[in-house]
């Protein structure tokens, strides 16, 4: 239970640091830190390899890209100068809509989550955990939607290499930069 | 121990902080990495319910949306490098060429 209210407040603390900071980069490392504690409670939960598949394709591939396209634009601060002078109450509608539209998904998710009341304790039934069992189930059950992922991973590929090619048509090596 | 309430508070509260990031921030690093925590509270709700319910399916759906999640960041983050080297800019607001 302890490590359940560790885990869970490491999560909460570090997501709202990465939509509160202005640096990106710290932004991206914070989330780091909210998957680590996610993968913590992963293992809590019994699921070991989702744990271990958090760590190493969030944090060590996907995370990585994104802190890779950040040192990459190196525009790291946002231009919310004007932004900042304005008082909280009178920022743009966006903003507002945002915050409202957040604290009322808490709010009604909270209601339905108390009012449902089948609170049963602790979980009775007996966990999945086993990777043989998970790679079993994979590859028959859902053995058709595991080909189509590879599918669209091949799609994204394809996808990212065309649109950050630069286009060699208009712009030879010695072409200003569009 | 924990139960599956906790668990869905929890993933309620960090979906709920990506939606506000969402929309309270004004660059697009950041908003990719709002969607990325919704994400992420979804796929706690799923492991819980798999946990709850004593299957492997949750745990399975997991990692659909990593691998769609993964696809997601690299064509996003391949635009938003198209769109920096066309403004300068990464906030949202400087493209507006689409706007009526």
């Amino acid at each position: 239970m302890t490590f359940f209210y560790l885990f869970a407040a490491v999560a909460v603390v570090a997501s709202l640091l990465v939509i509160a900071q202005r640096n990106p980069i710290y932004s991206v490392l914070l989330l780091i830190a909210s998957f680590g504690a996610l993968s913590g409670l992963y293992v809590l939960l019994d699921a070991p390899f989702v744990a271990v598949t958090q760590i190493i394709v969030y944090a060590g591939a996907i995370m990585v890209l994104f802190l890779f396209v950040v040192m990459l634009l190196n525009a790291p601060h946002e231009e919310t100068e004007h932004d900042e002078k304005v008082h909280l109450l009178r920022r743009p509608g966006p903003v507002w809509f945002g915050g409202v539209l957040a604290a009322a998904l808490v709010v009604e998710l909270l209601w339905a989550l108390t009012r449902a009341g089948s609170d049963s304790g602790p979980f009775s039934v007996e966990a999945v955990s086993s990777v043989r069992t998970l790679g079993r189930v994979l590859f028959t059950e859902y053995a058709f939607p595991f080909e189509v992922t590879s599918v669209l991973i091949l799609v994204a590929m394809v996808g990212a290499v065309v649109l950050a090619k630069r286009d060699s048509r208009s712009g030879g090596p010695s072409a200003p930069p569009v | 121990m924990p139960t599956l309430n906790d668990y869905l508070i929890l993933s309620a509260i960090l979906f709920a902080i990506g939606t506000a990031g969402v929309f309270v921030r004004r660059n697009l690093i950041t908003i990719l990495l709002s969607i990325e925590i919704m994400l992420n509270a979804v796929n706690l709700s799923f492991v819980a319910f798999g946990r709850s319910f004593g299957t492997a399916d949750g745990q399975i759906i997991v990692f659909f949306v990593m691998t769609v999640a993964a696809a997601e960041a690299a064509v996003g983050l391949a635009i938003v490098i198209g769109l920096f080297r066309h403004r300068e800019s990464l906030n949202p607001d400087t493209f507006t060429s689409l706007k009526w």
